[in-house]
């Protein structure tokens, strides 16, 4: 085969192509994966009752913030991983910040706890089934985001599925916060950052074998 | 020509391309080619034969990825991420298969040199194309290669515009995953 002719094929009757690719498909995994994700919530685990008192919390904001905070960034990292030749740049530290800052506070509640309550606030009730909910939570998102990665080009495989874990598992334990009764940050500390963990490291585990091209 | 100047036409023309202007479009992909020849047999002067497989197998990535460029990053930059991306899985294949030869040879040198113009490779588009199932080939042979209309082509073959279009897409994608595998 003559390069010129498969240059002639591949310029022949040419579309035009749509303009940011790489948002406009993660952001549709984020509109196909949330509302599942939020079903999933809804029904398999419930709402809290008393949601609507919490939002005068600010410990409840920080644990929906935090997440929140994760997903951004882990949105802005994999639609720059996405893209040939684009590196994250500071969107990693939009992803490590919120986690240093609730292992920070953390700490210090920890640290000017009594110590018969501070096994309370490492354990609280639900510190079984936090790491699980998360990342189940997140999976319709996380399924999404790689299959979004797929019709893209991401030339680091591992950072880009790492990333779209930490897009899925910021969104699934925000939403997983509008259901979950701890509030202690310690407890944040250790299990939320345990359940968000795990898709990132399963991202960064099969984007290599999945996301090639 | 300098670098930057170099950057800026291709880019003119890429982006005229992704517009939608076959013309500017098929200038585009024609010097990249010669930039990716360049770029590719100065790393692989120890496999000259595959340099115009790997530069063929660029461009269908390119074109196939092109959704993926954005007019406010350096084309370059683009274009020699994708590269480096063919290259190193090549080298990584090529690793598997002759983890025990010596692949270099004596006289590099000229190697090097005859690599630069533009070879023949021995993959052949029209028995590529014959492996493909009739959805994706009848819509490529008839758009790509006759220069039919997606309006005519849908006549000649009785399939939808829509089925046209997917056809084509899903057919070079499909050619990049069989040139990739070197099937």
């Amino acid at each position: 085969m003559k390069t010129e002719d498969l240059v002639a094929m591949l310029a022949t009757n040419v579309d035009a192509v749509p303009r940011k690719a790489a948002s406009r498909q993660i952001g549709l995994a984020l509109a196909v994966g949330l509302p599942l994700s939020v079903l999933l919530m809804a029904t398999e685990y419930g709402v809290r009752r008393d949601l609507l008192t919490a939002f005068g919390w600010p410990m409840f904001w920080v644990k929906l913030l935090v997440p929140l905070c994760i997903a951004v960034f882990g949105f802005v990292a994999v639609q720059r991983l996405a893209r040939p030749g684009v590196s994250p740049r500071r969107a990693w530290l939009g992803i490590v910040a919120p986690v240093l800052f609730i292992w920070l506070l953390g700490v210090l509640v920890l640290m000017s706890a009594p110590a018969d309550v501070r096994a309370t606030l490492i354990l609280g009730q639900t510190w079984r089934s936090c790491v699980f909910n998360i990342a189940a939570i997140s999976a319709p998102i996380f399924a999404a985001s790689l299959w979004a990665l797929k019709r893209l080009a991401p030339t680091r495989p591992a950072a880009a599925g790492a990333a779209a874990g930490a897009m899925s598992a910021g969104t699934g334990a925000a939403v997983y916060a509008l259901h979950c009764p701890e509030l202690a940050a310690p407890f944040l500390a250790i299990w939320y950052v345990i359940g968000m963990a795990l898709p990132v490291l399963a991202g960064a585990a099969i984007g290599p074998r999945l996301l090639r091209w | 020509m300098g670098m930057s100047d170099a950057e800026q036409l291709l880019r003119d023309l890429c982006i005229r391309g992704l517009d939608g202007d076959a013309q500017a479009y098929h200038a585009f992909l024609l010097k990249l080619g010669m930039h990716l020849r360049a770029f590719l047999s100065r790393r692989l002067f120890g496999w000259p034969d595959e340099v115009e497989d790997l530069v063929q197998e660029c461009l269908l990535a390119i074109h196939n990825q092109r959704h993926t460029y954005q007019p406010e990053q350096p084309l370059t930059a683009w274009v020699h991420a994708i590269a480096r991306y063919k290259m190193i899985d090549f080298l990584r294949a090529k690793a598997g298969r002759e983890a025990l030869n010596d692949p270099l040879d004596d006289d590099l040198e000229i190697f090097a040199e005859s690599a630069i113009d533009a070879s023949d490779t021995r993959r052949d588009l029209n028995g590529l194309l014959d492996t493909l199932p009739d959805r994706q080939r009848l819509p490529i042979v008839h758009v790509k290669l006759e220069g039919l209309s997606v309006v005519e082509a849908a006549q000649r073959t009785g399939m939808s515009e829509s089925a046209i279009k997917v056809g084509i897409h899903r057919g070079l994608k499909a050619l990049a995953l069989k040139i990739r595998r070197r099937e």
